[in-house]
């Protein structure tokens, strides 16, 4: 990493650190997920191998995306904006740095362990014990760093993104630990400390609570910052955002079930989780519309300014996701959506429409004036970017639509008899359309990140070389 | 007293307390401190600015 142009009030070294390796991972993350796409299109692509096989590159894919990518997107952003919003130093470099160093040792060992096989089969937590340890450990360290930081403010108030941060942190670590709870039988075998329907809910309010603490809060955290930043104005409204952030992290923390409709779980616990998971619709409106009317009196500003509209184009696939969430929560719909790739469109509407946008924008923000420049090395590029997102977006989730309500209406289909209309098998050749498509918009989502990381490469270059020009003029002069 | 009067109350109490967050947030005296705290994110552009600076008086001096 460089050395120069070190910023003498903020930690900007382990910022930098985590941006760059945001769109690292990002790419790693995304290509998982086409090739993976493309083996559903494709099955020969599996290579015939169990390391490459669909199976064990699925968690790795998800793993990528949520912890490596959105990992250290949440890191990069909450170390700036806590600094710059607190005008304190990060309380510990060195601990700074051991967040960034472990982090990415953890995602190392994911990378080695899933082809591998190994996993504790709980879906986004597959990863066995001693990383899990680990995790642990790189967490605590940045409890530590954040609301240390937090403490040795010099403003009076606390920014509302710090709030959204600090939860997103204290869940993950209570979800992570608690989730996490097992038997070790050898080094990389575990057994969960929990049984049958109890261990399936437990699982599943860790699951719906890191999306709704890593990729909701934490995000609605860069939210906050980001979107009144590139506006140039405040957030529309300082009280809804507390209103917001209250009721939201109140009520998601009770959302999990709707996950478990029509399974052993008690109807009773089924039943709260839906009616939870249709409340949630008003927090998470309230904080869209929050951050969407930041630009009332700032609309033209769309126009010219693209990394402005990645964050506004976040926010209406985070309105539009959180309200066809609330809608498959019911049990009804559930019905028919459950275990079809509605659910997977579902999730990508959210994870490429909100958190990858929310992040790409946040990035173009945060990259040049990490490296003291005052935009991207290329606006052109940057747009080109955001509609290859846009399209890749789209196309996903309308073709797993189709495919998921096309699935679910083949599998409930009955003769008069009672009989099945359709075998599996023959929903699965159904789909088939869906998944080319569906391997297109991805296609089209990575093409932008590659845009994205040549720009972040040539603005940081160019950052490099003025800074020398300026430090060999400045040698000559003294000469 | 009953578990289920309890989780009832659980209800009552959650209920309660959104209203207070709402009320609380909503108040007429708390709005200069909210204008203060919604302003946070411009608060230390000047700072940004004098960095710039003190960047480039450290190149001098080398």
């Amino acid at each position: 990493m460089m050395t120069e142009a070190m910023h003498p009030t903020y930690n900007y070294k382990v910022v930098r650190q985590f941006a760059v390796m945001t769109v690292v991972w990002g790419i790693v993350g995304m290509a998982v997920g086409l090739l993976i796409a493309a083996q559903l299109v494709f099955p020969a692509l599996n290579l015939d191998l169990p390391w490459t096989s669909f199976g064990r590159l699925r968690p790795l894919h998800t793993n990528a995306v949520i912890f490596a990518f959105g990992g250290s997107a949440l890191f990069a952003t909450s170390y700036y904006v806590v600094q710059r919003t607190c005008q304190a130093r990060l309380i510990s470099d060195k601990l700074a740095a051991f967040t960034f160093w472990g982090w990415q040792l953890v995602i190392l060992l994911a990378a080695i362990t899933l082809p591998l096989g190994m996993t504790s089969s709980k879906e986004y937590a597959e990863l066995e014990w001693p990383i899990d340890i680990l995790i642990t450990i790189v967490w605590v360290a940045y409890i530590f760093v954040f609301f240390g930081t937090l403490i040795k403010r010099k403003t009076k108030h606390i920014y509302v993104a710090n709030w959204f941060f600090g939860a997103f942190i204290i869940a993950i670590a209570m979800l992570h630990i608690v989730n996490n709870m097992a038997l070790p039988v050898t080094a990389f075998k575990s057994y969960s400390a929990y049984a049958g329907a109890m261990d399936a809910s437990i699982q599943w309010w860790y699951g719906h609570n890191a999306v709704g603490f890593m990729l909701t809060a934490g995000f609605l955290g860069m939210m906050y910052y980001f979107v009144p930043k590139q506006a140039e104005r405040p957030v529309y409204s300082y009280r809804l955002s507390i209103v917001h952030f209250w009721a939201l992290i109140a009520i998601y923390i009770w959302a999990g079930p709707h996950h478990l409709h029509y399974t052993a779980l008690p109807d009773w616990a089924q039943s709260i989780g839906m009616v939870m998971s249709l409340i949630l619709l008003a927090p998470s409106w309230g904080g869209m519309i929050n951050g969407m009317m930041t630009l009332s009196g700032a609309w033209h500003k769309l126009r010219t300014d693209p990394t402005l509209r990645f964050l506004v184009v976040s926010l209406s696939f985070y309105g539009m996701s959180t309200f066809e969430g609330p809608m498959m929560a019911i049990k009804t719909v559930n019905a028919l959506s459950h275990y079809t790739d509605w659910t997977i469109g579902h999730v990508h509407s959210g994870a490429l429409g909100w958190v990858a946008m929310v992040t790409i924008g946040s990035m173009y923000h945060l990259i040049p004036r990490l490296w003291g420049q005052t935009q991207m090395y290329s606006v052109t590029l940057i747009n080109a970017h955001f509609w290859l997102a846009t399209i890749g977006t789209v196309l996903y989730i309308a073709a797993l639509w189709v495919n998921g309500i096309t699935q679910g209406l083949m599998w409930r289909a009955v003769n008069s008899d009672g009989t099945l209309m359709y075998s599996f098998v023959e929903s699965v050749v159904a789909s088939g359309p869906g998944y080319i498509v569906r391997a297109i918009g991805g296609a089209f989502f990575l093409t932008g990140m590659f845009l994205m990381a040549y720009n972040v490469w040539r603005t940081i270059s160019q950052a490099k070389a003025a800074e020398n020009k300026g430090h060999s003029a400045t040698l000559e002069a003294s000469a | 007293m009953d578990i289920n009067t309890l989780r009832g109350l659980a209800t009552v109490l959650a209920a309660i307390a959104f209203i207070g967050v709402s009320l609380w947030a909503y108040s007429s005296h708390r709005k200069t401190a909210f204008n203060e705290a919604a302003n946070l994110p411009f608060a230390d552009d000047d700072l940004a600015e004098g960095i710039t600076h003190s960047k480039q008086e450290k190149n001098n001096n080398e």
